[in-house]
Parts: structure tokens; sequence; C-alpha cells
């Protein structure tokens, strides 16, 4: 029965990491499909959701619901900003060159923050109280739920928005084949724009809800980039639903890794992964062949 | 006859201006801070208190009527760069003592530098390796980790308790903890009956907390820094795990409880004393220096003094007694640190000699807890 409960929480715990990285991974695969690049500023993305949020309501004192609006969009700024400065400049750079940028850019928003901010961390009081609430032997707090609902919202939202609206089913041509895309008069670059927009605006997101639990920090986004990143592998770099299972897998065999093999082992439980999926499986656990990416 | 008052005169009168220009001349002295990086949460208010107490002694007139200079070099929590920089502190601006570093790391690597170049260096990390075994110019002012961990335990040992479950973050601090914590259990007659660790950007505890609910555990001791340990606490709070939580002095400020918020309430740890000055006895040694530093440092940084500007604070203040009692040469000042005794600083009441370059004892941690968002004696 001890077991039965202990396994109920590490489900539980590890769903609720899992949809971080789902989240944070399907900002990963939205900007690859439209450029082809990793854009690994993308943890400080979700970092400046967090910060922003908490200098909203601490230091401007706004009620929280218009601090995640300012968090949000201050975040999509950056966002178009870094698209702007630094990689519609570089055209006909290769793949690689923009990653390194990208990467530049990670620790120029890093060293940014620092100097604003300070290095301590902070915490955000949490949206709905910290009562715990028990499910089926097992406890999570108010906040879990705000997360299991905001990842929901978002994979509903880009189906509706990659299936069923213009501006997405153009981001996805540019996917499929980007010079066919231009050639029937789809503006590549404005998507590419586009793809930095919802990406910054979900990285930032992502960074709101789980500040209250995991408190946050200028240098909180390395890590969490990297799990999403390893979530969007998992799924093969697709926005559907392949990402959002790779995160969830991600987060829930963390959990059971560090409650039953051992906790110091967690972290290289996820980077196994990610290695064993890019040796085996380049194309992402549930990708069978070339289907369609975004 | 005239010719020898003349000759007299004149060297009377270079001998004035000789020593003028030595009372003029600076006493040098180099600290080495990691005030950023890692490890900044200690390097920033070492380097803080540091200088404010420099100024302050400056401003008092200095050490013997000489003014002292302190000249302060940031490592970044690098080790290759703290090497560099001790060479620097020793070479080109030679100083007669260095101060610092502020981790365990940077420190072990400057310890051959400074042993070779015969200068004494008065470190403000607290690995135990530092000055054990006890090496001939090498000080520190951080308590030992094994005071904090025989506090916990001396404590759980009162209480009965006896079987308890470990949680240490992976990094240098946490690791060293575990150590002691394993190797001292069997001497207080603990069991450790669950050992777990978590990454120090973990997010999410509640898989090793849930273990340990399980487990035969009496008491939870976790060792990290923040924000881990808040995370822990939170994560402690919404298991709904009724165990008694103990973390180390690494959290031992203000932050913490802002950072775990309600759920801090009731969490023990050891603590220097700096936290619980006004509710010392009178009878403390240490209550003077420490509700002095405190106003001191609130009053030029509009901050919370904690204990690691207090390692800072310790070592300026010793080196000033050495100098006082021994002159400016680094041989003087390594005699004369070796043989102070009974300096209420700090972090404690310091007692070196020639086979304890650590100085403190047990009683330079109290142990405190959390209740109404403020720290109590737990007596």
């Amino acid at each position: 029965m001890e077991l039965l409960n202990q396994t109920a929480q590490y489900l539980i715990s590890g769903l609720a990491t899992g949809a971080i990285y789902a989240l944070i991974g399907l900002s990963f695969a939205i900007i690859f499909n439209s450029t082809g690049i990793i854009n690994f500023a993308q943890g400080e993305f979700v970092m400046l959701g967090g910060v922003l949020t908490i200098f909203s309501i601490t230091t401007l004192k706004l009620p929280i619901l218009i601090a995640v609006v300012i968090a949000v969009a201050g975040t999509t700024v950056v966002g178009v900003v870094f698209e702007r400065l630094a990689i519609r400049p570089l055209k006909d750079a290769t793949p690689l060159a923009l990653i390194i940028i990208t990467i530049g850019a990670s620790i120029l928003i890093r060293g940014v923050v620092m100097l604003l901010w300070g290095k301590d961390t902070q915490a955000l009081p949490a949206f709905s109280g910290n009562e715990p609430i028990s499910f089926a032997g097992a406890t999570l707090l108010p906040q879990h739920l705000w997360i299991f609902g905001v990842t929901l919202l978002v994979i509903a939202g880009s189906r509706l928005f990659f299936h069923h609206t213009i501006s997405g089913k153009a981001m996805r041509a540019c996917s499929f084949n980007r010079r066919a895309a231009n050639l029937v008069g789809i503006s590549v670059g404005r998507m590419v724009l586009l793809s930095f927009v919802i990406s910054s605006a979900l990285g930032s997101l992502a960074g709101v809800i789980i500040a209250p639990l995991t408190m946050t920090s200028y240098d909180v986004g390395v890590m969490l980039g990297l799990k999403g990143f390893c979530a969007a592998i998992m799924g093969g770099m697709g926005s559907g639903f392949g990402t959002v299972l790779g995160g969830l897998i991600l987060g829930i065999l963390e959990s059971l890794g560090a409650g039953l093999i051992s906790s110091g082992y967690k972290d290289a439980i996820a980077f196994f992964i990610l290695l064993l999926i890019l040796f085996i499986r380049p194309q992402g656990l549930f990708k069978k062949g070339e289907t369609e990416r975004v | 006859m005239k010719k020898l008052i003349t000759a007299a005169l004149v060297s009377f009168s270079l001998c004035c201006l000789s020593t003028a220009a030595l009372a003029a001349a600076p006493i040098k002295i180099g600290a080495l801070f990691a005030v950023t990086g890692p490890a900044s949460f200690l390097g920033e208010p070492e380097r803080n208190t540091a200088q404010m107490v420099v100024d302050e002694i400056n401003k008092a007139g200095g050490v013997k009527g000489r003014k002292l200079e302190l000249i302060i070099y940031d490592t970044g929590g690098d080790a290759t760069k703290a090497v560099q920089l001790a060479n620097k502190l020793i070479k080109n601006d030679e100083v007669v003592a260095i101060i610092g570093p502020s981790t365990t790391g940077d420190t072990m690597a400057v310890i051959p530098v400074v042993e070779k170049a015969n200068i004494p260096l008065i470190a403000c990390a607290a690995g135990m390796k530092i000055t054990d075994p006890v090496k001939k110019w090498v000080f520190k002012t951080a308590q030992n980790d094994t005071l904090a961990v025989a506090r916990i335990y001396e404590q759980l040992k009162k209480e009965k308790k006896s079987k308890v479950a470990i949680l240490t973050v992976s990094d240098g601090f946490g690791s060293s903890g575990r150590e002691q914590l394993k190797g001292q259990a069997a001497q207080f007659g603990m069991e450790i009956v669950s050992d777990d660790t978590y990454g120090p950007k973990d997010t999410d505890m509640t898989a090793q907390l849930t273990k340990i609910r399980g487990s035969q555990a009496q008491a939870v001791i976790c060792w990290g820094t923040n924000p881990g340990p808040a995370v822990i606490a939170r994560n402690a709070k919404q298991l709904g795990l009724t165990l008694p939580l103990y973390m180390s002095h690494g959290v031992s400020s203000k932050k913490f409880i802002d950072l775990a918020g309600d759920a801090a309430e009731g969490i023990r740890l050891p603590s220097g004393k700096v936290l619980v000055a006004d509710l010392l006895p009178k009878s403390d040694k240490q209550k003077a220096p420490l509700l002095a530093y405190i106003k001191d440092y609130q009053r030029h940084f509009k901050a919370e003094g904690d204990h690691f500007g207090g390692h800072a604070w310790d070592a300026v203040m010793l080196l000033k007694g050495a100098i006082e009692r021994g002159g400016d040469t680094p041989a003087g000042i390594r005699n004369q640190l070796e043989a102070t005794r009974g300096f209420a600083g700090i972090g404690g009441v310091f007692n070196y000699s020639a086979a304890d370059h650590a100085g403190l004892n047990k009683d330079a941690f109290v142990l405190v807890q959390v209740k109404k968002k403020d720290w109590m004696l737990v007596k």
C-alpha cells in the first residue's frame, strides 16, 4: 500500500514537472520548424517570464494578472528584438552559426538580468494558495493544477492555430519547404518572426506558472532549457503531441528514477535518454518516417 | 665638533623623514573573494564587509598609526583564477597577508602558493581540509561543517531520536556535509536510514521526500544552499511530511524564510550567532561585536549582515590584532595569529594554536528554529 501511494506520488510529481518540460519543448520545436535552428536562448525566455512577473509584482506593485501579461509581453519583445538584431541580418548563415548565436544571446540575456535584478533567488506567491490537495494517495498543490491547465490550453491552442488558421498553415508550409512556401507568396521572414513571438511568449508563460513552485533567478533557465530540449528531441522536434508526450515521459522517468533507483542519477537519466534517442531514433520516439512537422 | 653636530642633525632629520615616510606608507593586505559566479552569495557580503571594516579602521587612525590598504580581487569562484590572483597579490602588490578566498575549492588551490611564498592566509571558506592537517601559513574563520553536524546530532540525541534521513545537494558543499553526516553518525548513535541527493538546480524534490516518508526516519537533515532547501521545505509541506526538518547553516539567512514562505515554519538549523544576536544572553562575549557589525552593515549597505560577511569581519579584525602585536612582516603576523586567544568575533570565539588553525569549537553554532517568519533560539 505504501509503495502504491509512493508510486502515485512519483507519477503526479513527474507529470507536473513533465508538463513544464513539454511547454518548453514545444517552444523549442516552433522555432526549429520555421528556421531550422535550435534556439538555446529558450531557457532564458522561461527565466524572463518568472523574473519579469516578480519585478512587476514587487517593484511596480501590480496585481498578478497584469504582471503576468506584462511579463509575457516583455519577453515577447525580447524575442522579437533578438530575431531582428541577431537572426534576420544573417540570412545566409549556416544553422550551426545561428545556433552559436543563440548560445551567445542566452549568455547576454542572463548577464543583463543578473546586472538588473541581482543574483538572488526570488519566490513568486502561488496563484491560488498553498493548501495541498490529496489525490489518489498522493498530494499536489493548486499550482500544479494551473500548470496542467495551462499546458492543456496551450496544446489545444497550438493545434487550433497550426491547423485552422491561415498564419498557422503558412508556418507549417514554411517548415515543410521554405522555398516552395516563398514561391506561393508566403513571407518566410514574417513567419520566422512569428515563430519567435509564439515561442518566446510560450516560454515565458511556462516560466510564470512554475515560478511559484520552483522559484526563479537569473540562471534558472539553463537546466530547464536543456530538459525542454530533451522533450523536443524525444518528440522528434514536432510541435504536436510527440513533444508533449516526450516531456511527460521525461518528467515521470526522472521522478520514478529519483524515487525508486537513486536520486543521484536523476539528471543522468534525462540525458541518457537524450543520447539514446539521438543514437537510435534521431527522428523522435513517435515518428513513423517523415510525417508532418509542425 | 661642529661637523659631528651637523652629521647628527642630518642623520636625525633623515631618520625622522624615513619614519615619516614609513608611517605614511600603508600596510598592504590582499583579499580574494568570489564576488561574481555561483558563490557570489559568499563573496559579495565578504567583500562589502572587508572594505567596510578596513575603511573604519583607517578612519580611526589605522593600525599603530599606519593605514591599511585593502587590495580586493574577484576570483569568480574559479580556482585557476584564484591562483593567478594570489600570485599577483604576492608578487606585484607585495601584500603582507591575504584574506579569503570564499570557497573551499579556491582556497585549496591557493594554499600551495601562499605556503611557498610564506604569506599568511586567512580563508573565509568552511571546508575541513583547509586547516586539517594544519598548514603553517593557513588559518580560517568559517566554522567547520563538522561543528554544524555535531550541533544537529546533539539535539537529536537529546530528543532520543536515532534514525535520520539525509538529503544533500550534489555540489561541494553538499558532499562535504554528506561525508560529515555519515562520518559522525556512529559517534552520536545515529543511524542513516535514507541517503538521497538532489541537483543544485533541481526544481522538484517530492520524489526524494516521498521516499523518505516511506522510510523509518525520525528526522530529515537537508544539506544545501538556496534555493534547493527552500524547494524542499515547500515540497515537504505539500506532501504533509510531519518529520522534523533540519537544514544546514548554508541557508541561515532571512532569504531562506522569504523563499520558503509558510513552509519554513518550524524548520531548525545550526547557525552562526549573527542571526539571533539580539536574543543572546548579555554574558555572551560575542553579543557586542555582533550587534555592532549588524548595525554597521545595515547603515552601509541597507541589507542584513549575514555570517558570510562575518567571516571577512573576523579575518580583518584578527589580522588587525596580529599586526598590532607583531608588526607588519608576514612572519610576525603569522606568529601572532597563531597566538590569538579568546578573540570574540562574528563566527565565534577564536582560539588559534599551533595544532589548531580553525580556532572554533561547537559553541560557535547555535540551533535556531523558524517561528512566525523569524529565528528563535532552540533551548
